[in-house]
This record gives structure tokens, sequence and C-alpha cells, in this order.
């Protein structure tokens, strides 16, 4: 259970946070270059800390007690394919979500 | 004659931003589902979506806490996904840096991938565009994408007290976040940056408080710009 304190802790700071990172040239700095250095790196945080997250929670999920299953597996693996092929973010959702949904009513 | 143009690129923004809804439905829906599941009340839930507005960094902080790591790693590691706002704040300076104050922080609290995105875009289309039809443009897209993103938080809330939740609802966030990220991995260095991290977080999962999660993370971005950096091209 999440605990409530630390939740409107999180809620407050990730809001003025995420703020913060938008105003922070619009309203602050101005109208100034970012060295290049900074924006190459900038540019790859969502694709490095999204596939980090995720990566632990598929290979270890905690609703098998963190032990690999095949079903997680290859849903993952279908939602990762579809996306492959399609570039098509409901695609590959949809993928995803039709192999658990098949595991849940056909149960092997 | 200038209203009439202003108005103009107000609509044209609206007309932009409706094709997202396809995107924002599901993820704001799915949101409001995992949040609950986890425990969050609805009004928890939605006051999560209004306050950070940022749908990436919300499924991460809420995994983290689900997860109970401590404070400082959940705020580090949501606040890393949204890093790329930085990023959208000084491409979109030139451009609407003269608004006064207050429209200018209107502005940054509506600064999300796809307004940004629209815009950049429809300013290079039309460049002569006064300030006023550059916000107004902005707006427009706004206007479909944001509200959107907190109502459907909310039906998501309501509709998961009545969803059963033996039916693998557990793995709806990772099936989710990837058909998010996998059609953003457009280039090479992209998909180096992934690759990197994915195998330094499974490296490094036995580290305490979750620390290889931020680890990862950097290591994948190094990884992104080192790849970027040899090949000259972004």
């Amino acid at each position: 259970m999440i605990d409530r304190t630390e939740l409107w802790i999180v809620i407050a700071a990730l809001g003025l946070g995420s703020f913060g990172l938008r105003f922070l040239f619009l309203g602050l700095v101005g109208d100034r270059p970012l060295p290049n250095w900074l924006l190459r790196h900038l540019r790859y945080t969502a694709v490095s800390i999204i596939p980090a997250l995720l990566a632990p929670l598929v290979m270890w999920p905690a609703a098998t007690g963190g032990t690999p299953d095949p079903l997680r597996l290859t849903a993952a693996g279908a939602a990762l394919v579809a996306g492959l092929l399609t570039r098509n973010v409901i695609a590959a959702m949809a993928a995803g979500a039709a192999v658990m949904l098949a595991g849940a009513y056909w149960p092997v | 004659m200038a209203q009439q143009d202003v108005m103009s690129s107000f609509w044209r923004g609206m007309r932009d931003g409706m094709p997202f809804l396809l995107v924002i439905f599901p993820f704001a829906g799915l949101f409001g589902v995992v949040a609950t599941e986890a425990g969050l009340n609805v009004l928890e839930t939605l006051a999560f979506s209004v306050v950070v507005i940022a749908g990436a960094a919300q499924f991460t902080a809420l995994q983290l806490m689900s997860e109970e790591a401590p404070t400082l790693v959940v705020l580090a590691s949501a606040l890393a996904v949204n890093l790329r706002m930085v990023m959208y704040s000084a491409s979109i300076t030139p451009h609407l840096g003269a608004l006064p104050l207050w429209k200018r922080a209107v502005t940054a609290y509506f600064l999300v991938d796809q307004t940004y995105a629209s815009s950049i875009l429809d300013y290079e289309r039309h460049p002569d565009q006064s300030l006023a039809q550059k916000w107004a443009y902005f707006m427009g897209v706004m206007v479909p994408i944001c509200p959107s993103w907190y109502l459907f938080t909310l039906v998501g809330a309501l509709a998961a007290e009545a969803v059963p939740s033996e039916m693998g609802l557990d793995f709806a966030l990772p099936i989710a976040f990837i058909a998010l990220i996998v059609p953003a991995l457009r280039t090479g260095a992209h998909r180096a940056a992934a690759l990197v991290a994915v195998v330094v977080a499974l490296g490094l999962a036995w580290l305490p408080f979750n620390l290889g999660l931020p680890l990862a993370g950097l290591a994948g971005m190094m990884a992104g710009a080192e790849v970027e950096r040899r090949r000259g091209t972004a």
C-alpha cells in the first residue's frame, strides 16, 4: 500500500519539478541556445529511463513472485514486435493485450 | 482582420490536435486504472493527472511507489523521464518567449509531447505568423488534448472499480510502455540508448533502493549521445 503522505509529496514535488523543467527556458533562461553535448544527452532521456524501468518488470514480474513467466514474456515480445513492424502505439498495445487476454481465458 | 488570422491559427491547432486523442484516451484511461489498482482513490488519481500532466512520468512514479522505492528515487526517476521537457522549453522559446509572463507560465504548464511537436512543425510551416497567432495555435492544439487527459484519467479510475483484477492487469503498464517507446526508437542512437539501458538495468537490479534505474538511464543516455556524436546526425 502506498503511503498517503508520500503520495502527496510525490504529486506536489513532481508537479512542481515538471513545471520547473518546462518553464526553465520560457520563463527564466530565455532565448539562449543549449550546448550541443547537453541536447545530445537530453534527446535520449525518455528512451533510456523507460526501458530501464520496464526490463525488470518484464523479466521478474511481481505478480508471479519474481519468477520469469512465459505468458508475460510472450505478451511483451508481441508488443515489441508489433511496435517494430507497425510503428503504431495502438497496434503494439493491442498485440500485447491480446496475448494477456488469451492467457487469462485459455489456461495452459 | 488580425483577429480573424488569430482565430484561424487557433482552429488549425485544434484540428491538428484531434488525432492525438487516439493515444490520449487509452493512456489516460490506463493511468486511471493502474493508479486505482495501486490503491489510489479517485481524487488522488485525478489530482496526479492535473498537477503533473505528464503520462510517462506519472506511470514511472506510480510504479516505483508501488515497489516502495525511496521518495528521492521516485522523484529523480520520474523527473528524469521529463528531462526532455527542458529541450522543448528551449526550442519553443524563440517563438513564444516574448509573451507576457502569465501566458508563458500557462504555456509551460501545457507544454507536453503533443503540443510541442505540433507547434514546432506548424511554426516551421507557417513562419510569418504573429506572436498572437503562434500562441493561438499552441492553445488550439492543447484544447482537445489536455482536458481529455484529465477526463479519461477519471473515466479509467471509475471503471477500474468495476474491472476484476485477476485478468493480468498487473501487466497492462509494461505493455503500454513498450507500445509507447518502441515506435519512438527511430534511429540507431535511440535503439542503442534503449538497449544499453535495458542491459544495465537487468545487471544492476540487485542494487538497493532501485538505484539501478537512474544508473541504467544515465548509461543509456550516454550511449545514445555517443552513437549520435560518432554518426554526426540527430
